[in-house]
């Protein structure tokens, strides 16, 4: 658990302009996107951005290897892959993210956004990510 | 209106960027788009910073970006006749983009048949040998985005003759 650095993460100025929300019970976390008119992609749908959906599952990412596990620094993105499984619509997306694995470099975690139904994902997340756990000896990386 | 990839590309395409209020948000824009190639650009801004300690842009933004910029390139591999929905983008962090430097994306769709369109980009702060992040995506017609695009063009034939 690194508060502090979630706490940093979620008040960068582009996470913080997004109005995303972490919401923790016991040690399960759920972000929470709340819908507002900038996010939209394409209004005529209107469905939410592809980038903004993508945007968003990051930021769980990350605070999801945070807040289960103590770190040094932020965790940073290597590659993300993002399927789209459902037209986001203009309400509140939900995310929620698995660690795969935690190594003492590398973190592999898949997260999986929803809105109405949990049982109706919009898109899903699997990333892997650089990490520095608070073990490691900073210089070792 | 000529029937010409180009014309449609020119008339439609400032629609889905200026029209979409996320990629306004972001401060997104159009610099080129031609048949299968599209080029979009991201300025630096404080309010994008993703690592305050660091200065650099959030990811999110070069996702976004990618994903816009993908999307253009697949419209006009379809032909510029209609807008597609993500079907899934990968997306490799080579490097953070340098504080205070514009993002550049740069994609092209490798080939679109039916109803699918494969596209893949480069995004870079100056120099596309030195890339930022590099991307592959697919993109789909589906009915939701065909029924949008009957409407912007709806839209788009109503504001010419009023």
């Amino acid at each position: 658990m690194s508060q502090a650095l979630i706490d940093t993460l979620m008040a960068a100025p582009y996470v913080a302009r997004f109005g995303v929300r972490l919401e923790r019970k016991g040690n399960e976390l759920t972000g929470v996107l709340p819908f507002a008119d900038h996010l939209v992609g394409n209004p005529l749908i209107p469905a939410l951005h592809g980038g903004a959906v993508g945007a968003f599952l990051e930021i769980v990412a990350s605070a999801s290897l945070l807040a289960s596990q103590p770190l040094q620094r932020l965790p940073k993105p290597i590659d993300v892959a993002i399927d789209y499984l459902r037209p986001a619509r203009a309400q509140d997306v939900f995310a929620r993210a698995v660690v795969a694995r935690s190594g003492r470099r590398v973190a592999n975690v898949r997260v999986e956004a929803w809105q109405q139904r949990i049982d109706a994902p919009v898109a899903t997340l699997h990333g892997h990510f650089l990490i520095t756990p608070d073990h490691v000896d900073a210089d070792q990386m | 209106m000529t029937d010409d990839i180009q014309s449609r590309l020119d008339s439609i395409a400032p629609l889905i960027v200026d029209g979409s209020p996320h990629a306004v948000a972001l401060g997104l824009s159009l610099i080129s788009l031609t048949p299968g190639h599209a080029v979009m650009g991201a300025s630096y801004d404080e309010s994008l910073i993703g690592d305050p300690d660091a200065g650099t842009l959030h990811g999110g933004v070069v996702t976004a970006l990618l994903d816009h910029a993908c999307g253009m390139a697949a419209f006009a591999g379809f032909g510029a006749r209609d807008t597609p929905a993500t079907l899934d983008l990968r997306i490799d962090y080579l490097r953070p983009a340098k504080p205070g430097l514009d993002v550049t994306a740069e994609a092209s769709c490798l080939k679109s048949h039916g109803l699918v369109a494969f596209v893949r980009a480069t995004a870079h702060d100056g120099d596309i040998e030195d890339p930022v992040a590099i991307a592959q995506a697919a993109f789909m017609i589906t009915k939701a985005s065909k029924a949008a695009q009957e409407k912007a063009r709806r839209l788009y034939t109503e504001g010419r003759m009023s």
